[in-house]
């Protein structure tokens, strides 16, 4: 019984410094929710350290798409969110949840699809058309299917190509940029993606861009303060730090020199 | 192309930092959930197998099912407990280590009070003659089943283990995946994978392998010294 008793006290205290062994929370640090494509591509690795070196808050990012990351907002988990969905950023402030959204950067959205492109979607003269020429092909498409900014966006072309995307042709993924593309490049099926995510993307299989450079395919991303009149405990001084940093001239020329294989990726809204 | 073996030999004979953090914070956030399981679970499965009262059954049913219990459905009752929006909001949990913790041991306390239940009732079916005729009440009994069956409660520690080491929907929710925070081995993987570097999510696969193996390997040979030893 005393062996028991031993046994239980080790337990007990080797559970105690396993506890502590976990990181202490840094003092000074905001929580920012954002999206897959922007995690994806690699750009926070590039301009977070530039923005913690030079004020000492840390930023810590989760990821999500611009769905849940506005609802992480909305929820008070987050103190700034960092999308790409114009519309349901507006309504997000509109609503009291956000204090004012500030343009960042921009990139582009690209069609990609099997190299031979069997829907010859890259003759169309617009990506409406091109979308229509994939439904009417019937060659799959890989849609986020999660309510993301990118997935408004791809919404947003069936919508004007005047199709309902149903059936067997129309993957519905549910899940982020990456995994998506890698759907895509199984199937193989076309997929709408934003650039920065594919740039960065290594697993493409046969895919390639098919469609590009229409104006609608244009990707704005904003940023927004959590209103801390709705959760006080949103640290609205480091938060707002960010944010200023961010569209700074120092921001904007860390966003700009971020770049994969020599391509820039982002694009600052504030040139 | 580098194979993954020679990508997950290279990552660790490197000792990269990022790396070494990711580890450590998978082991720790892993083994405190054993821990927390363990003193919690023990007892209350031994308890469960020596106690009578009414409604026994149905609390046996319900923790054999929790042990189906799927770890983004766990993660995400734990995400709306500690939400800011939720009951526990001021605690500030969310996103941290310690609610990674928190949903792990969630998955493995169902894992250890069935398997303890099952033990602790076969152990005293066997002897409870013996050590009534010692004047020993359920209550005293307890102990002594644990200890004897140590060995079997071991596998159902290590099953525990291996859940919570494996799982990645969970500690995705609760945690959020941020870097250098509440980044995991499998949090990790699944990023690569999305980034499309399959190669370095197969080569981090074969070191959480790796690494699963070891701390098996170990339990293993602890209980057959424990066994020759101590009989």
């Amino acid at each position: 019984m005393s062996c028991y008793h031993r046994s239980a006290l080790f337990g007990l205290a080797s559970g105690l410094a396993l506890l502590t062994a976990v990181p202490a929370a840094a003092q000074n640090f905001i929580t920012v929710a954002s999206t897959t494509s922007t995690e994806n591509s690699g750009l926070f690795d590039h301009i977070l350290p530039i923005f913690t070196d030079e004020t000492g808050i840390e930023v810590r990012v989760v990821s999500q798409g611009t769905g849940q990351a506005l609802e992480t907002g909305r929820r008070g988990d987050a103190d700034v969110v960092f999308v790409h969905a114009r519309a349901q950023e507006d309504e997000f402030v509109a609503d009291g949840y956000g204090v004012q959204r500030f343009d960042v950067m921009y990139n582009d959205f690209v069609i990609v699809g099997p190299d031979d492109d069997p829907a010859d979607a890259g003759a169309a003269d617009d990506a409406a058309a091109a979308m229509a020429a994939i439904a009417d092909s019937g060659a799959s498409f890989a849609s986020r299917g999660d309510d993301s900014g990118t997935h408004v966006a791809e919404m947003n072309l069936w919508s004007a190509a005047g199709i309902e995307p149903e059936g067997d042709w129309y993957l519905s993924t549910g899940s982020g940029m990456g995994a998506t593309l890698n759907t895509a490049a199984q199937a193989p099926a076309y997929a709408l993606a934003d650039r920065g995510t594919w740039l960065s993307f290594q697993n493409r299989g046969p895919l390639e861009i098919v469609f590009e450079g229409d104006s609608v395919l244009f990707n704005p991303y904003g940023i927004i303060l959590v209103d801390p009149e709705r959760h006080p405990y949103v640290k609205a001084d480091e938060g707002q730090a960010f944010i200023d940093w961010i569209v700074s001239d120092a921001g904007q020329a860390a966003i700009a020199s971020y770049t994969v294989g020599g391509e820039q990726l982002f694009f600052p809204a504030h040139d | 192309m580098e194979s993954p073996f020679a990508t997950a030999f290279r990552l660790i004979a490197a000792g990269d930092a990022a790396l070494m953090q990711i580890i450590g914070l998978s082991l720790s956030v892993t083994l405190s959930a054993v821990l927390i399981a363990c003193l919690l679970g023990l007892p209350l499965g031994a308890g469960l197998a020596l106690a009578r009262f009414p409604g026994r059954s149905g609390v046996i049913v319900l923790f054999n099912a929790f042990m189906g219990l799927p770890p983004v459905v766990a993660g995400l009752a734990v995400y709306l407990l500690l939400s800011r929006a939720g009951p526990l909001g001021d605690w500030a949990l969310l996103f941290t280590p310690t609610a990674m913790v928190i949903a792990q041991t969630v998955l493995i306390l169902p894992i250890v009070v069935s398997l303890t239940r099952s033990v602790v009732e076969d152990l005293w079916a066997e002897y409870r003659e013996q050590l009534r005729s010692l004047g020993a009440s359920r209550l005293r009994a307890m102990p002594t089943l644990l200890w004897d069956g140590r060995a079997s409660l071991l596998t159902g520690v290590l099953a525990g283990f291996g859940r919570a080491s494996a799982e990645v929907g969970a500690v995705l929710i609760v945690g959020g995946n941020i870097a250098g925070h509440t980044r995991t081995m499998t949090t990790t993987i699944t990023l690569e994978t999305n980034r499309g570097n399959l190669g370095l999510a197969v080569a981090l696969g074969i070191v959480l392998m790796a690494l699963t193996l070891t701390l098996n390997a170990v339990a293993w040979g602890a209980g057959q010294w424990s066994r020759e030893k101590l009989g």
